[in-house]
């Protein structure tokens, strides 16, 4: 072994032994628990642990609240996603609009909702939608709008849950638009303004082609990260009301480690991971198609 | 030169949604500080009839009720919290900087194999080794402990592959004329690389010590001892028991966000080209 080499061990080994530890040798035993009853008799005892195949997946494809909780997230991701990234790229849009003034400020200050942490500013949201005494509805009403029961009615749950989560994420994704805004090329754009393009045309035919990769990474990328919604069910609205925002993380939580059947539990582990590999599939797909993966 | 109608407008459009953005969490600051029980009243009040910490003391003063201790563990709270986030970003960066950096410049077998492994295993959510993770630390005694909650934060693939891809940009001649010179690589890595890399190192442990205080999910399985809750695990347990209380449940979020709001503040510099440079290529 060469000096280097030695090295290159002494500072990579440490690390690499923890994520195979704490990452690679949970990942495999994951599909390993997902075949077996693992349960809280197990937990006390090896002994009672039992092979049973796909018995797991059977039980979970005939149990009503598995296919709810993907639905639900389904209704998440589907309704999310737009939402978000719209809401960045439009911010991003007016943002590089070359007359707005003072941009760091603006910048910093709409990414700060992000930092925060989920558990704290959806206790301070829930109380926002508070039918009664919050401050939503309370604006609503100067417009004459009647009070919404939003975390309360299985209708609004998700659509509440996701202006919160739209408040909090959209500024990343903000960040990251206005980079790529500002390589739309300029001699293209000016080439465009003199040919009459309009304010439309010019953002369907320059801008668009110019941002859409980074457009569709986000997006793509945006739907794993609502597939993975679990803190703001927990916190606003316990999963409710009727079961509404149940999602599947949800759902493994309460399976694993509220009625510990970890055997099940690694089974909807296992269904995520599906999702999230399939989409990744997409992602690099569409990486590969653009070039620059 | 007078402003145009156009600019007025698009100046004025992204105030107000600035403003819109910060309301939620200016509305905390001011609801944490009225009255108990003030902010239930119809119309619902926009500024405390009077400034009161009362909510505060409420939140973080033990007291003694009918002989009995009481209080909200938020004190200890903010404790591990702290405690835990400058644990795991200290040993994270410890063990990520060094590696990111012999995945980028230093020569060995199984480097390109290993960073293919690294990158492929990015697609793994985090979630799904979390239920056999939960078995293991049960086995090796490492649940409800500090260790149970920082090790996972240790397996930094993305912090590895965020160093590599900034220790490139390092030209090999630095680093080949010290070897010249006899330097080991031990001290090459310390006096040459390491400055060169400090703004990245300042970002990364920005990201991690944000990261660390904001985790959810792994605290709130790993520890059961209400002694042992970081914040946002105590201010769940505190919210979903307690959710008339508006007033006491503002204190509690603030005393969460703010740390990390100020010190986002503070180095959103750093934080804000970090998101950038940091997208992860192979």
């Amino acid at each position: 072994m060469t000096r280097q080499e030695r090295a290159a061990w002494l500072f990579s080994a440490p690390v690499l032994a923890i994520i195979a530890l704490v990452f690679v040798l949970p990942t495999a035993l994951a599909m390993a628990l997902s075949v077996t009853d693992y349960s809280i008799y197990a937990l006390a005892d090896w002994a009672n642990l039992r092979f049973v195949g796909l018995g797991n997946f059977i039980d979970l494809f005939s149990t009503p609240l598995f296919w709810r909780a993907l639905a639900n997230t389904a209704v998440f991701a589907v309704l999310g996603v737009p939402m978000a990234i719209g809401t960045s790229l439009a911010v991003a849009l007016l943002l590089n609009d070359a007359t707005v003034r003072w941009k760091p400020l603006w910048r910093v200050l709409l990414f700060a909702p992000y930092v925060t942490s989920i558990v704290a500013t959806a206790v301070v949201w829930r109380f926002l939608f508070n039918e009664r005494s919050g401050l939503i509805n309370r604006a609503l009403a100067t417009v004459g709008a009647a009070p919404v029961d939003w975390l309360g009615n299985p209708h609004t749950s998700i659509p509440a849950i996701l202006i919160f989560v739209t408040w909090k994420i959209f500024g990343y994704n903000m960040i990251v638009f206005t980079a790529a805004l500002s390589a739309v090329p300029q001699d293209l754009m000016e080439a465009a303004r003199l040919d009459g393009a309009g304010r439309w045309g010019r953002f369907r035919h320059v801008t668009l082609p110019a941002i859409g990769p980074t457009l569709l990474l986000a997006a793509v990328m945006s739907v794993a990260g609502f597939l993975q919604i679990f803190a703001e069910p927990y916190v606003m609205t316990l999963g409710g009301p009727a079961q509404s925002t149940t999602t599947i993380l949800y759902f493994m939580f309460d399976e694993g480690f509220k009625w510990w059947n970890l055997g099940q539990a690694s089974a909807v582990a296992f269904v995520l991971f599906l999702m999230i590999l399939a989409l990744t599939m997409v992602q690099t797909r569409i990486g590969k198609r653009y070039e620059w993966l | 030169m007078a402003l145009k109608p156009r600019a007025i407008l698009a100046n004025a459009a992204v105030a107000l949604l600035t403003a819109l953005t910060i309301a939620p969490l200016l509305y905390m600051v001011i609801v944490s500080f009225m009255p108990r029980g003030e902010s239930s009243n119809l119309p619902t009040p926009l500024w405390p009839s009077h400034w009161s910490l009362e909510n505060y003391h409420e939140l973080l003063v033990r007291r003694l009720i009918d002989g009995a201790w009481f209080d909200y563990r938020i004190v200890p709270a903010l404790f591990n919290s702290v405690a835990i986030a400058a644990i795991s970003t200290l040993l994270g960066l410890l063990l990520t900087v060094p590696a990111g950096y012999a995945f980028a410049k230093l020569r060995f077998r199984g480097r390109e194999r290993l960073l293919k492994i690294l990158i492929a295993s990015l697609v793994v959510p985090g979630q799904v080794a979390m239920l056999p993770l939960f078995l293991i630390f049960k086995q090796l005694g490492l649940v409800n402990s500090y260790a149970g909650v920082i090790l996972p934060s240790l397996a930094g693939i993305f912090a590895i592959l965020f160093v590599r891809q900034a220790t490139l940009a390092i030209p090999d001649e630095m680093i080949d004329a010290a070897r010249i010179d006899g330097a080991s690589e031990t001290r090459i890595f310390v006096t040459i690389v390491l400055p060169l890399l400090t703004p990245i190192v300042v970002t990364l442990a920005l990201f991690m010590f944000l990261g660390s205080w904001n985790d959810f999910l792994w605290p709130l399985i790993v520890l059961a001892d209400q002694h042992l809750y970081t914040l946002p695990v105590a201010v769940a347990a505190i919210a979903r028991e307690h959710s008339a209380d508006g007033e006491l449940m503002m204190a509690a979020a603030v005393v969460t966000t703010m740390p990390v709001l100020l010190l986002f503040l503070a180095m959103q510099r750093y934080y804000l080209t970090g998101l950038l440079g940091g997208s992860v290529k192979g």
